[in-house]
């Protein structure tokens, strides 16, 4: 079992968040032309890197707050968890 | 080579069976070859084999971090299918389906492939109309497919819960009573075998380091034993292919998951064929030495871990107990990860890249093993011919930008869901 701080209800078990994916993608500016290639990038192409990754995890049976989690996907080691607004370094 | 039989056996018995040639060698990494294959599971060896077999290519390595039929070829739950939709992945796993039917006389190994079909089972009128409208696409394809009635699936499978005061009662299902399962390492050791003794290199222990490519062309690989160059390099690492694909400044439409399986203490026989639960995730089949064999949901965030957590396990399980109470009697005895590269659509890839000389087999989902003689049989073509074969034409990496996504499953691009 995970356990995941939230920012902001604190420490919970895993079972109470679902999974929203990389965090770090970022979506295509809108009221501007997009090439192709940007959509494919931000609906398809994934890093999907060992080790360290900033992904987006939603407080689903808590507080429902969409939060910014950085895990390690080798070893499922949580480092630092933000409001989804913060940055994570 | 040394031919397996009924001979054989009974002549090793009298030395007490240590006189059995090595089934495949250990050879030291030449310094160049006609192709590298990277990866030495299911895929990778049965590249190798229909490369030396189909196209007369013997000059081949394989290169393997850990030992053949480690990754998943040895974690899956053995399930051979072709209950597809779509024309692209039916005809792909049918054409597959032939080559499993007659592949242990053309390995000389038992590879215990046992069609004794599966069962969709479907929990609304809903679920049944869609199941219908598969099955008529699978009959087009020339695929058996047989809609079954609650009182069909009664007959075939009495132990599920018929009761009245199920959640999710069983309305009937669809039935490919051609679907079996097999016996997985047996498939990864058959091929390597075969392949050694065409003149296959199986390089074991050899890890993947780097890539030479020079003005768009491969030229070599890198390696934990040096360096070894290569007109063709075929990348086979479902699981891993994320990181080697970093290393080639690649992104692919892949996201790296794991999934976990289990099995209980062996029973009596008590379930034939293997049968899917439609109202969950869950998937059951009795192996031969009686253990429940089952699977269901990936963990749900992406993992190069092969291992879980127990949440998912529960979770499975729950859906499990549903549809078999009988379930709840049974010991677990051990329980197991492996680590998915799930595309986007659910459908895997086998195309060139824009390097060339490189060739990318990827993307398998949690149904690569099904697929491995296809599989390898393709990429091979692929490979030696330097074009996509008829049946992986639509397969190519090109069609997550093109919009000819063959989604299954309806699914989109959450992969963690699917």
């Amino acid at each position: 079992m995970l356990y995941i701080k939230c920012p902001y209800c604190g420490l919970r078990a895993q079972k109470e968040f679902s999974y929203g994916g990389d965090a770090t993608v970022k979506r295509p500016n809108i009221n501007e032309e997009v090439p192709s290639e940007d959509w494919d990038n931000f609906v398809y192409m994934r890093k999907s890197p060992r080790g360290k990754h900033i992904e987006l995890w939603q407080h689903i049976a808590g507080c429902r707050q969409w939060i910014k989690v950085q895990r390690d996907t080798a070893t499922h080691e949580i480092f630092q968890t933000a409001k989804v607004t913060e940055e994570i370094r | 080579m040394q031919k397996y039989s009924v001979f054989s056996l009974i002549k090793n018995a009298f030395s007490n069976h240590q006189n059995w040639e090595v089934a495949w060698k250990d050879p030291t990494p030449k310094s160049e070859y006609d192709v590298v294959i990277i990866g030495g599971g299911g895929h990778g060896l049965a590249t190798a084999y229909y490369l030396a077999k189909e196209h007369n290519i013997r000059n081949v390595a394989i290169i393997e971090k850990g030992w053949i039929g480690g990754g998943n070829v040895g974690r899956n739950t053995t399930i051979i299918r072709s209950n597809f939709m779509y024309d692209a992945n039916a005809r792909f796993n049918e054409f597959g389906m032939d080559l499993w039917r007659n592949l242990s006389q053309e390995l000389n190994f038992n590879v215990m492939f046992s069609p004794r079909g599966i069962i969709n089972l479907a929990h609304s009128d809903a679920q049944m109309n869609a199941y219908a409208r598969r099955g008529n696409s699978m009959r087009l394809n020339g695929i058996d497919a047989k809609l079954l009635d609650r009182d069909e699936v009664k007959k075939l499978i009495p132990m599920a819960d018929f009761s009245d005061e199920v959640r999710f009662p069983i309305f009937g299902g669809l039935m490919q009573p051609s679907a079996g399962t097999a016996r997985h390492d047996a498939v990864a050791w058959g091929y390597a075998r075969q392949a050694d003794d065409m003149g296959v290199d199986i390089i074991q222990h050899c890890e993947v380091t780097g890539f030479d490519v020079v003005n768009g062309k491969i030229k070599g690989i890198r390696t934990s034993r040096g360096d070894i160059k290569a007109k063709k390099v075929g990348l086979c690492v479902a699981g891993s292919t994320n990181i080697l694909a970093e290393k080639l400044n690649m992104t692919l439409p892949i996201e790296t998951h794991v999934l976990q399986a289990c099995v209980s203490e062996p029973v009596k026989p008590l379930l034939d064929g293997v049968v899917t639960f439609g109202a969950g995730h869950f998937y059951i089949s009795q192996s031969d030495k009686g253990e429940m064999v089952m699977g269901g949901d990936l963990d749900g965030y992406n993992s190069y871990a092969q291992r879980g957590n127990l949440p998912t396990i529960q979770h499975v399980l729950t859906g499990g107990l549903a549809l078999f109470p009988f379930l709840s009697r049974l010991k677990m005895l051990r329980t197991w990860g492996g680590i998915m590269d799930m595309s986007m659509d659910g459908s895997p890839i086998i195309d060139k890249t824009h390097i060339e000389g490189l060739y990318l087999n990827c993307g398998w989902c949690y149904g690569g093993f099904k697929s491995t003689p296809v599989s390898g049989w393709t990429f091979a073509h692929t490979i030696a011919q330097d074009k996509v074969h008829e049946l992986n034409s639509e397969l190519r990496l090109n069609r997550f930008s093109t919009g000819h996504l063959l989604d299954e499953k309806g699914l989109g691009t959450k992969t963690w869901i699917g």
